[in-house]
């Protein structure tokens, strides 16, 4: 049976593709960015997933305002990297993995979660940036990728006790497909930011620790902030940090914390990251060997 | 100057679709009403996303402009590049991308220029830890301490 063994939290800036595809990864500004997912590069490599579920928000790249699914799921066999207006960003293809997003579709449809089927999609930054930073420039991406982008560009997107829950009709819908599969599920966005009006460039660290320390022991706290907290506090684009409630949802409620990673600035951005694995990860990991 | 933009925002009336979003200062929120009277000049921006489209508007940006129903507010604020009066008028900047991009111009360019500093004054803001949230949370807040 498959099983999600683990999380990924992280901030999905354009300008880190940018950096990545231009060669700027040592420069004195980028470097201690890059530097922050060394750990992250080699835990993911060791671990080995078939399959990562990348929750991520499209920015007017693959859906514009003519349609705006609040959540929708890449059910294709491939996604190729979206043109944003410079050209697509030079990586890999996206493999998707068709049978597990169409049985969780199905299964999470069932639990209530009337999510949108997409069968032909080009996936932007918020998809491949976090990609690149677990995986690097490898000639392929190392495991099939399943989109999952959430409506957080046009208020109201899901509330964060919705994300919370619909991670954990991820998790059933994993659990319940027959093949022995090690999913990892992605949570990205935020962290704190504002790109917009006067008020632009805000930053609100004490806001995102507190939200990162309550992510991982008391995710149910978490799922109560409301809109008006992250946008009044953390700015109008720190709401994407709903995002991350649905890869936390997903984990199980004790969960162990394997790393974290906070930079400011990236960008216009606080960049944030967090690892978390569930606490049956090394013995199923044993069972497996 | 700052009293003309201020009468030009289109947000007389509307009503707040979460208590306490109207209350937060020098933030614009892109929700469905924004997002309806922002609809044409947001696809507007989209278009740019086509190299041919790019080509077309450059040559001629008002008579490019005019292809779209926009209203003469939201051509007005696109011929002049004015960031904020785009957002008051129901621009997002995700969309306001596609234009600003093929400006050759960048997300910390104009996030800058819509906070009035140059891009070096806030390329230096960031640097020094972002904007701080103190003495920003709230207008209402700011009118008491005047």
């Amino acid at each position: 049976m498959a099983r999600i063994i683990a999380s990924v939290n992280c901030s999905h800036v354009p300008a880190i593709g940018a950096a990545w595809d231009q060669g700027k990864t040592q420069t004195p500004y980028w470097a201690p960015i890059f530097k922050g997912f060394d750990f992250s590069k080699k835990w993911i490599a060791d671990l080995k997933p078939d399959v990562v579920i990348l929750v991520y928000n499209d920015h007017a790249s693959a859906f514009s305002l003519e349609i705006i699914p609040t959540f929708a799921l890449g059910c294709a066999a491939e996604f190729p990297p979206a043109d944003e207006g410079w050209g697509p960003r030079p990586v890999p293809v996206v493999k998707g993995h068709p049978e597990l997003a169409s049985h969780i579709a199905q299964s999470v449809i069932l639990d209530e979660f009337d999510l949108t089927v997409v069968n032909k999609m080009a996936v932007d930054h918020g998809l491949t940036v976090p990609l690149s930073l677990m995986f690097g420039q490898p000639k392929e991406w190392p495991c099939k990728v399943i989109p999952l982008p959430v409506n957080v560009v046009v208020f109201p997107p899901p509330t964060g006790n919705r994300c919370y829950n619909f991670g954990k009709a991820i998790r059933k819908a994993v659990e319940s497909y027959p093949e022995d599969l090690r999913v990892v599920i992605f949570g990205t966005g935020g962290m704190s930011h504002q790109l917009q009006g006067p008020r632009a460039g805000l930053i609100n660290s004490k806001f995102d620790k507190s939200f990162l320390d309550n992510l991982v022991k008391n995710p149910k706290k978490v799922a109560k902030i409301p809109f008006i907290e992250y946008v009044r506090e953390a700015g109008s684009e720190a709401i994407e940090l709903v995002m991350w409630l649905i890869s936390r949802g997903a984990l199980h409620d004790d969960v162990r914390e394997v790393y974290r990673f906070y930079h400011v600035p990236s960008s216009n951005t606080a960049l944030g990251h967090l690892i978390l694995e569930n606490k049956t990860r090394k013995a199923l990991a044993r069972k497996r060997k | 100057m700052a009293a003309k933009k201020k009468a030009a925002r289109p947000s007389k009336g509307r009503r707040e679709p979460i208590k306490g979003f109207d209350d937060v200062p020098g933030t614009t929120l892109f929700d469905m009403q924004r997002a309806r009277v922002g609809y044409h000049l947001n696809m507007f921006c989209m278009s740019l996303m086509k190299a041919e489209n790019r080509a077309e508007f450059k040559a001629d940006e008002a008579a490019y402009l005019r292809k779209f129903p926009m209203t003469d507010e939201q051509r007005d604020a696109v011929l002049k590049r004015d960031w904020n009066r785009m957002i008051w008028n129901g621009g997002n900047v995700y969309f306001l991308s596609k234009l600003f991009s093929s400006d050759g111009l960048s997300f910390q360019y104009v996030a800058a220029e819509m906070t009035g500093l140059t891009q070096e004054q806030y390329a230096e803001m960031m640097l020094k830890g972002g904007r701080s949230i103190a003495g920003n949370r709230s207008k209402s807040e700011q009118m008491k301490r005047g």
